[in-house]
């Protein structure tokens, strides 16, 4: 029986039958229905994904006219930063690695951001001034849409390494309305901050804000980033923002919070994007997460089935994160380019995503 | 990771028209078949040729909006931004920027 060569979710390379993807394929799916309450994907979407793994050749791509944007989070770290953002370590500027990215590698957009301060809005309003300069000069050399990114991270407003009491630590103490507490008054804070850190960067002739992996402490951060686009948008409404999610669906961390009306604790993309719309989102960037033990077949019939309804409900552009360890790719520092370009054209081709 | 996607996925930046179609998608939250179809009406040009390289390095150089080539003279930076606003219709924040601070005083 002919096999074909695929990978693992943690990039390691198996040999597989057609009928094994097949089943994989339609496990993967059956998982996303459940968990994320989307539709089953059709017997076609599911042909085309087989197609796709089971293609010989080791790069695959999109038919021609079927080209899609693509966006970019972690800015000049690409280069720059160490195995823990699966950076190279490579001495260059930010404004270097920039247009290396515009130049070279024929990005569609790039983004600007601080390493030395956690990548993160708290940190960074110390060091406004020194970003807000830095901007300027890089928009005057850039060409493409140049966006100043940074996560949220609401984490970082607890102690140890903020004002709030930590909200885990004392939910391990049975203090829950305690701790909802201190979220809330962390979400104060972070809403202030984003206003803050974004109207700044609009001053320094950004294009606009990406907040990049949004929602990692949960429903609060989630929350607070809605507030303070809203805040963003309307003191400056050329601001163009983006709102990367960190995990497939927000962590009911506090449990009881709503934006307008809705539920915020364990929202799937679809969902997401519908908030993210109602706060004046400008494009929203739904996350799977790659589940490491299963294949690249079921990873990413499980994902193309989460981020095709997203791409379906929502109105507003969606770009997919395709990065290590989302979207179907595997979980390594250094993901196979044959699983990369399949994860690709499967998102474009069959999900119709806007972008990635 | 950027170069996988863009050879498998990507428009092309300013090779092509990904800049151009990106700004349309950020700027008045366009989906990407209408982008391309407002981008392509303002170049006088089919989709299909937003992503050919043959087509759009001369266009490019023509409407003075940057080539991914070094090429003294040719309008760069915010001066090609500037040409970009022009070509889609659109206001960047850049050049509001720079336009104020160069503005009589």
């Amino acid at each position: 029986m002919a096999e074909y060569l695929t990978y693992m979710g943690d990039g390691k390379r198996i040999w597989s039958t057609r009928e094994k993807i097949i089943d994989d394929l339609q496990a993967g799916m059956a998982e996303a229905v459940e968990v994320g309450n989307v539709p089953d994907l059709s017997s076609e979407e599911l042909a085309m994904l087989c197609d796709i793994v089971c293609d010989r050749n080791r790069i695959v791509s999109v038919e021609p006219g079927n080209e899609i944007v693509l966006s970019n989070d972690g800015a000049q770290n690409k280069f720059t930063g160490d195995s823990g953002s699966s950076g190279c370590g490579i001495e260059i500027s930010a404004l270097a690695a920039a247009q290396v990215h515009e130049r070279a590698m024929s990005m569609d957009t790039f983004e600007f951001g601080s390493y030395d301060n956690n990548y993160s809005v708290k940190p960074l309003k110390a060091v406004i001034a020194m970003q807000m300069q830095k901007m300027e000069d890089m928009q005057n050399s850039m060409i493409v849409p140049f966006f100043y990114g940074a996560m949220p991270n609401m984490g970082l407003y607890y102690e140890p390494d903020g004002p709030f009491g930590n909200p885990p630590d004392m939910m391990r103490e049975g203090k829950v309305e305690e701790a909802q507490s201190e979220m809330e008054k962390a979400m104060d804070m972070m809403t202030r901050d984003i206003e803050f850190m974004g109207v700044k960067m609009q001053e320094a002739g950004s294009d606009g804000f990406n907040f990049d992996t949004t929602a990692s402490a949960g429903d609060g951060d989630f929350l607070s980033v809605l507030r303070g686009v809203e805040l963003l948008k309307k003191a400056r409404p050329e601001a163009q923002t983006m709102v990367g999610m960190s995990s497939e669906n927000v962590i009911g961390i506090h449990g009881m919070l709503d934006y307008k009306g809705h539920d915020v604790a364990g929202i799937y993309p679809h969902d997401q994007a519908k908030l993210a719309e109602m706060a004046g989102v400008d494009v929203f960037g739904p996350v799977t997460n790659t589940k490491s033990g299963k294949s690249l077949a079921w990873n990413m019939a499980y994902s193309v089935a989460i981020i095709k309804e997203c791409e379906k409900k929502s109105n507003l552009p969606c770009h997919v994160n395709l990065g290590m360890g989302v979207g179907g790719i595997p979980m390594l520092e250094t993901p196979p380019a044959e699983a990369v370009t399949r994860c690709s054209k499967a998102m474009v081709e069959v999900a119709k995503v806007d972008g990635i | 990771m950027s170069i996988a996607h863009m050879m498998a996925s990507g428009i092309g930046g300013i090779r092509t028209s990904g800049d151009l179609v990106a700004r349309m998608q950020f700027g008045k939250k366009m989906k990407t078949p209408v982008a391309k179809e407002y981008v392509a009406k303002k170049l006088g040009i089919s989709v299909l040729d937003l992503t050919d390289v043959y087509v759009m390095r001369d266009l490019r150089e023509a409407l003075g909006i940057g080539v991914t080539v070094g090429l003294p003279g040719a309008p760069r930076g915010i001066a090609a931004k500037m040409n970009i606003e022009k070509l889609l219709d659109i206001k960047i924040n850049c050049c509001e920027n720079f336009r104020k601070m160069t503005s009589k005083r």
